[in-house]
């Protein structure tokens, strides 16, 4: 089972292995962020971008051992699709984010 | 019990909607009865009704788009009289709590349940036939879809006759729309339409994507498929992308007017200027979600009747790309006045400058594929070309209020109505009715009347120049969109050839009426009859088959060796297959649809009028109506070869009498 | 969601099952899950906007209890396993441990709504509900919006343990709509692990 049950469509379920490996990444990196404030071990915009790369990680970690999306599943229309929602939730916070910011400063309505 | 709901939430008073009501329940009954008396109810419910067929619901769409046009367009005409009217002294006849609540309809409905359903019908029709498949990939949620759009298009009409409808824009703008200011259900109204008919168009995109991603016929590549198909597939992204953000957008609307949050409020920190912005978020990439579709039929319809391949169908499909990815870039040119600061105007400018560009590429493309082709100056081809004469002037006073210098003059003035009328009128409707005209014999076997259908187009194109022309000219001398009333004595003339054009525009639907009469009663004169399935001498796979095609569309599925892969064959002489028949697996009609749409309508009214058991009744049905469902085994079957092989015989027969009358 | 006959070139119902099939249902809700993405997105943006709104109201440092985060963290990140068990139990075709990791995911599930509601029932019994400020609105969308879909999820587990005893068994459709819930429940976990660092973790700092 190490290999993982693959169907037709090349979706695997994954293994017990996988969902361990998965899953003990996924407690290391949520451990590391509640520490990384709860302790206080970095200035607060430092501590931001740790909490950012953290979850950025294990989004990464869980969509591989959990979703098991990779390049091949549905000839990578998955993985494809995944990126283009990604990217667009990225222009629509980014994009929300720089007007309003923009305009708070603009209008002093802060 | 009844929530908010009374008799005085009836409007007996307004003698107009009196008016209507009787018009409606007149021509209700009538259409009623004559189901009755035909005993058709039967066929109605078994062959259209619970059907899954993606051809029969594209047809339901586009008869529901037109008759929400005749509902958008009588609110049109209704505010041009009232603008004619109303000068100095003279009031006009609409009152501005009638007045503001007829704009907001008429831009809801034209959009959501005219130009939305039109283009949904044109994918259903096209697509699957298009790319040689059966069926769509989820038929069930098809339906489902369908049903969502008509509930909610129910809904916004119920609006007129029980209640009152929103006076807050199309777009809903708070802090108007917001509880302090619009205590009325108007905008609930508006909100559950939306909401609901939402839900259908994201499931819509769900299904149209996975169709074109996984059925495609064996041998057609990405560069393989028909323009239409590409135009279709880059809506259904965005689809996909925009939809969610105005569900999220409407959905802290209505928790604002439900239970008093504060995303949108003058108070507790809310803020009105996040909702334009995630509205337009949604909003710009809706309306190339709209006009993608239509530029895919003038890909269609030029290189059919030019009798040529489409002049750079490789820069078309790139240029389609584009512009669904920068269509999400530049939301902002809807609210440059909003008070953001240079860079962030300056930015949205330029990238809406540039989306121009692969829209004006396309524009050579649909010229050159015109210049030495044997152009066949068909009604579908009138609106080709006043299409890209129109679409050129309305992208070009697109791209002068790109300018945010130039906005701020004329942001929300009547010059914007008429840029957008000029791009929506004149791009998307012109392409819906081309595309109806080019796919109309496919769907029922028989071609439109060539005649009234060019006189439709006249009407429409005079008439459109005639009503938004003086638009243009009344915004640059300061006239400001939603006006009930004014007194400027400049404005007065334009407004009344404006209204000359609202009622040559009214001409052109009567030609079209008058088409469509015409074509039924002549449907079986020989040179309407479209016998081979081919009355164009197409060039895409949906000419390959019977018209109208059987309920499994083809026999066998057809392989594909490249662009215009049915017109090589025909050259080369081949046509048909040569493979053995084999029982085909179909979906069997559901009428889960239709339930899960009654329920839904049950939840929106419920919801509406704060009747809160029948909103929970609503719930609970869709849920249980999906559970159902979903419990099911006997969903599909499969056609035997006998039928089949019946079907075709037919067809052969068919193809040989019109060969022999030739 | 995703019970639908489909359209796949050899169907995969009335017990045609024989061959190995392709059903485009995992694909599609896939899609589904994707507008999701987008879906929590939009909250997230206007959450981002508001998170500094407090309207001479409570701020996070002053609301938020990250024990109880980091154990309803805890209990989705088990029950992300559990269901993976769910899912491994399915494809070796062993109903009953399939049963029973579902079992476990559903109680595990039902204790983090639990939690939530809990959680929001406290604060509103404070005053601090979501029309204290603009930026509790956002607060309780967000939240909210997430654990609206555990409980949609919920029920729709329960409905495919009560389906798995029926007739459909292990079928090919049903192994489906299986795959279809569990990409699902993973999803609401990748959402929540956002939750957790922006809008709690990052609302104390």
């Amino acid at each position: 089972m190490s290999q993982g049950h693959t169907s037709a469509a090349g979706e695997s379920h994954g293994s017990y292995s996988a969902y361990f490996i998965g899953f003990v990444l996924a407690v290391i990196l949520t451990v590391a962020s509640f520490a990384a404030v709860m302790m206080h071990l970095l200035p607060p915009g430092a501590t931001l971008g740790a909490l950012a790369v953290l979850a950025i990680v294990q989004i990464v970690v869980h969509l591989v051992f959990f979703l098991h999306l990779n390049s091949r599943s549905e000839q990578g229309w998955n993985l494809m699709a995944f990126l283009f929602a990604a990217g667009s939730v990225v222009i629509l916070i980014g994009g929300t984010m720089f007007i309003m910011h923009d305009t708070a400063i603009n209008m002093m309505s802060r | 019990m009844l929530g908010k709901l009374s008799l005085s939430a009836i409007p007996f008073d307004v003698p107009i909607l009196v008016g209507t009501f009787i018009g409606v329940a007149v021509i209700g009954i009538a259409v009623l009865g004559l189901v009755t008396y035909f005993g058709k109810w039967g066929y109605l419910w078994r062959e259209w009704l619970t059907s899954v067929d993606h051809k029969k619901l594209g047809v339901m769409y586009i008869i529901l788009a037109i008759v929400m046009l005749f509902r958008g367009f009588a609110d049109a005409i209704m505010m041009r009289t009232q603008l004619a009217l109303a000068y100095a002294g003279n009031p006009g006849y609409l009152p501005p709590h009638h007045y503001d609540q007829i704009f907001s309809a008429h831009g809801t409905i034209m959009i959501f349940f005219m130009a939305m359903a039109f283009m949904t019908g044109l994918m259903n029709v096209v697509v699957p036939l298009q790319i040689g498949a059966r069926d769509v990939a989820f038929p069930f949620l098809n339906s489902l879809s369908f049903y969502m759009t008509l509930v909610s298009a129910v809904l916004i009409n119920i609006s007129l006759f029980i209640g009152e409808f929103a006076q807050a824009g199309w777009l809903v703008y708070p802090p108007l729309s917001e509880m302090q200011f619009s205590p009325g259900v108007g905008v609930d109204y508006y909100i559950w339409a939306v909401q609901l008919s939402g839900v259908g168009t994201l499931l819509t995109g769900v299904n149209f994507f996975t169709t074109i991603v996984k059925m495609r016929a064996p041998g057609m590549g990405w560069m393989h498929m028909p323009i239409f198909t590409w135009t279709a597939f880059c809506t259904t992204v965005l689809i996909l992308v925009s939809f969610p953000v105005l569900t999220v957008t409407l959905g802290m609307l209505s928790l604002d007017r439900y239970l008093g949050m504060h995303f949108f409020t003058n108070d507790g920190g809310g803020n009105v200027m996040l909702y334009l912005s995630m509205i337009w978020t949604w909003g710009h990439p809706e309306v190339y979600i709209l006009i993608l579709p239509a530029f895919g039929v003038f890909s269609e319809v030029t290189s059919t009747f030019s009798r040529k391949p489409l002049f750079g169908y490789n820069t078309m499909v790139y240029a389609t790309c584009s512009i669904m990815v920068l269509s999400f870039v530049v939301w902002v040119h809807h609210f440059f006045t909003m008070g953001a600061g240079a860079n962030v105007n300056t930015f949205f400018g330029i990238m809406t400058m540039v989306i121009a560009v692969p829209t004006g590429v396309k524009i050579f493309n649909w010229l050159f594929t015109m210049y030495k082709g044997r152009v066949e100056f068909t009604a579908p081809m009138y609106w080709t070309i006043g299409f890209m004469i129109t679409f050129s002037i309305g992208g070009m006073t697109g791209v002068m209020m790109a300018m945010p210098a130039a906005d701020w003059i004329l942001h929300n003035s009547l010059f914007l109505i008429a840029h957008f009328h000029n791009v929506i009128i004149g791009g998307v409707y012109f392409g819906y009715i081309a595309g109806m005209g080019f796919w109309f014999p496919k769907s029922f076997g028989f071609k439109l009347n060539e005649a009234w259908g060019k006189r439709a187009f006249w009407c429409w194109f005079i008439g459109f120049y005639l009503a938004f022309v003086p638009l243009y000219i009344l915004g640059l001398e300061g006239m400001t969109r939603r006006m009930n009333h004014y007194d400027n004595p400049d404005w007065y003339p334009w407004l009344l050839v404006a209204e000359a054009g609202a009622i040559v525009i009214a001409l052109g639907i009567v030609c079209q009426l008058t088409q469509l009469y015409v074509s039924i009663r002549d449907r079986n004169l020989p040179e309407n009859l479209d016998l081979t399935g081919d009355p164009w001498n197409g060039r895409t796979l949906e000419w390959a088959v019977s018209s109208p095609p059987p309920h499994y569309n083809f026999a066998v599925i057809p392989d594909v060796h490249g662009i215009d892969s049915f017109h090589t064959e025909k050259q080369l002489g081949r046509r048909g297959y040569n493979k053995p028949l084999e029982p085909i697996h179909m979906p069997k009609n559901t009428s889960a649809g239709f339930f899960v749409g009654v329920f839904s309508f049950l939840l929106g009214f419920g919801s509406i009028w704060y009747i809160w058991w029948l909103a929970a009744l609503g719930l609970v049905g869709i849920a249980a109506t999906v559970i159902l469902r979903s419990a099911n085994r006997d969903i599909d079957y499969y056609v035997p070869v006998s039928e089949i092989s019946h079907d075709e015989e037919a067809y052969s027969r068919r193809i040989a009498a019109a060969q022999a009358a030739e | 969601m995703a019970h639908e006959a489909t359209m796949s070139p050899h169907g995969h119902a009335a017990d045609h099952g024989e061959h190995h099939h392709e059903s485009p249902v995992v694909f599609g809700f896939w899609l589904y899950l994707m507008t999701d993405c987008i879906l929590f997105g939009s909250i997230f943006a206007a959450f981002a906007v508001l998170r500094n709104q407090f309207a001479g109201g409570p701020s996070g440092k002053e609301l938020f209890d990250l024990t109880n985060v980091g154990i309803e963290t805890a209990i989705l990140l088990f029950s992300s396993i559990t269901y993976g068990f769910a899912s491994l139990s399915a494809a070796a075709k062993n109903k009953t441990m399939l049963l029973v990791w579902l079992a476990v995911t559903f109680v595990l599930g039902l204790s983090f709504v639990g939690l939530e509601v809990s959680e929001f029932s406290h604060m509103i019994a404070e005053g601090n509900g979501p029309d204290r400020s603009a930026f509790l609105s956002a607060f309780f969308t967000l939240v909210g919006t997430h654990g609206l879909h555990v409980t949609c999820g919920l029920i729709w587990m329960v409905v495919l343990m009560v389906q798995v005893l029926g007739p459909q068994g292990l079928s090919q459709r049903m192994i489906s709509k299986l795959t279809c819930l569990s990409l699902f429940w993973h999803f609401l976990d990748i959402v929540w692990i956002c939750v957790f660092s922006f809008v709690y973790l990052a609302g104390v700092m």
